[in-house]
């Protein structure tokens, strides 16, 4: 009879541990996938700008400088993504943010160029761009929340490290990203 | 309460309503139990009574799980929008979507000047959120970011499912109540078995009351399942934006405008995101409401980015009541 106890308990008791692991699994799995979401939206981003200076070029001859230095803003962040690490992906990729918003507030200065259906298509396309990228962080960091507490809290955490479940960070915003930006709105 | 965070919301709505389900079920248990040993003086017919009735509203509803959300989209005349014909109204849809870790859904527009919007589905993979022309017009890209995050909530939540599992539940009280106080009107009062007793008897008397009474109660909570759902839909949406500012803009255009939403009846209301039938709206703090008055969501919103709760004039403003 104190056998069969036994095999319960044990059964219980692994049931329970499988339930633990696969879970701690999958929102793991979470996590990466919303790394590489991010990963994504900022390749739409790169995608979208060669369109956005094609199309506003022939209106702002005077302006070269800002669509110069988008254009390789743009460049850098493609090659810091390529190889570069992930604070230095960032760095790139708040510089580019950077220049795309000289681009824009200079474009308010041209009436014609602002009431182009194109420009006013592309200018919804960045605008949401830059909210998709923002809110894939969101949701990177709220699967990393997720992921962090299944492992520290109990009965998880007893397994956890025995599993090999390392915690993870947070996506933080670069020190440069709490100054404001520099909008470039001289005619050079 | 005053609750500062989001996640403080969320926490007390998910809480009240698994609180509000588990006194439906309770109360369905007792009254099937009742039934059961009432008729018969057998424990085990209630028992058996409770998980009949329980299978029999689960079957009834399956259609409702699987086709539901096609029903409620064909009946409001809503057509599907792409990236060409909606791009801003599709790339906020695509925003919240990525905001809240859910596959894109698919994004109906309904041609009428009343603001409203409904999201359906049994779950994100099979999601439609809907809007009108008029809630199109009428909101900024901030305010429909809200409501659309709203709206995708209400999917991440699976409150379609639990609205479904709540109807169940009630939708069996009611048929046990009309089978049993018609088995019962036709002559069920005379206990045919051996084992009745005194005390099944009283049990007896104790389902007739259950009878009359359960349904009503039953709906009343179903309704108070509703609201909280709605609020939580109201704390998610501010998870995902990280902005109450737009949600609370939107509820006070949405409460200004008293036209009626033609697509909707009464079967549908509960599914919009403010009561369209437009005679409810004004009395809504009653019981009777399937969604919270407007006043006390722009409140808790207000509570969020620590401003005081509106002021009488806004109130009598927001709503045109005097």
């Amino acid at each position: 009879m104190e056998v069969v106890i036994v095999l319960i308990v044990l059964v219980v008791i692994a049931v329970v541990v499988i339930g633990i692991y696969n879970g701690l699994v999958g929102r793991r799995n979470r996590v990466d996938e919303a790394l590489s979401q991010i990963q994504v939206q900022l390749k739409r981003r790169h995608d979208l700008i060669p369109n956005l200076v094609e199309a506003v070029k022939g209106y702002m001859q005077f302006e070269q400088k800002v669509l110069t230095d988008v254009t390789n803003a743009r460049a850098a962040a493609v090659s810091a993504g390529a190889q570069g690490s992930v604070p230095q992906q960032a760095q790139a990729e708040n510089a580019l943010t950077g220049a795309l918003r000289s681009l824009f507030a200079v474009v308010e200065n041209y009436p014609d160029l602002k009431a182009n259906q194109n420009v006013l298509a592309l200018q919804e396309q960045v605008t949401t761009t830059e909210n998709q990228i923002s809110f894939s962080r969101q949701h990177y960091n709220a699967s990393v929340l997720d992921y962090n507490n299944g492992i520290q809290t109990f009965p998880n955490n007893v397994f956890a490290g025995m599993f090999g479940f390392t915690k993870r960070d947070f996506f933080e915003a670069e020190p440069e990203a709490a100054e404001v930006p520099k909008v470039d709105l001289s005619l050079t | 309460m005053i609750r500062t965070t989001f996640y403080e919301q969320e926490s007390a709505n998910r809480r009240e309503s698994v609180l509000l389900v588990l006194i439906v079920l309770v109360v369905l248990a007792l009254f099937g139990f009742a039934i059961g040993y009432g008729t018969s003086g057998y424990p085990e017919a209630g028992i058996a009574v409770t998980i009949g009735a329980l299978v029999l509203g689960g079957l009834v509803s399956v259609g409702s799980y699987f086709a539901g959300d096609q029903l409620v989209l064909s009946s409001s005349g809503a057509k599907e929008v792409d990236p060409q014909s909606a791009p801003q109204l599709i790339d906020v849809v695509q925003e919240m979507a990525i905001a809240a870790g859910v596959p894109m859904p698919k994004v109906y527009v309904i041609d009428d000047s009343a603001p409203n919007a409904f999201a359906t589905g049994r779950d994100p993979n099979h999601a439609s959120v809907a809007i009108t022309s008029g809630l199109l017009q009428k909101l900024d890209r901030e305010e429909l970011q809200g409501v659309l995050g709203h709206e995708l909530s209400h999917v991440r939540n699976l409150d379609i499912r639990f609205g479904l599992l709540v109807a169940v539940l009630v939708g069996s009280i009611a048929l046990l109540a009309d089978v049993f106080l018609r088995f019962s009107w036709f002559g069920g009062g005379r206990s045919r078995d051996r084992n009745a007793g005194g005390a099944a008897a009283i049990v007896f008397v104790l389902a007739i009351i259950l009878a009359i009474l359960a349904p009503i109660f039953a709906r009343l909570v179903q309704l108070a399942v509703s609201r909280q759902r709605e609020y939580l839909a109201d704390s998610s949406s501010v998870e995902l934006t990280r902005n109450p500012h737009g949600l609370a803009r939107a509820l006070a255009k949405i409460a200004g405008d008293q036209e009626v939403l033609e697509a909707a009846n009464r079967a549908t209301a509960h599914l919009y995101f403010t009561n369209p039938i437009k005679k409810f709206e004004a009395r809504s703090s009653s019981m009777f409401s399937t969604h919270p008055p407007i006043v006390d969501r722009i409140n808790r919103l207000r509570q969020l980015t620590g401003d005081p709760p509106l002021a009488e004039a806004d109130v009598r403003a927001l709503t045109g009541l005097d």
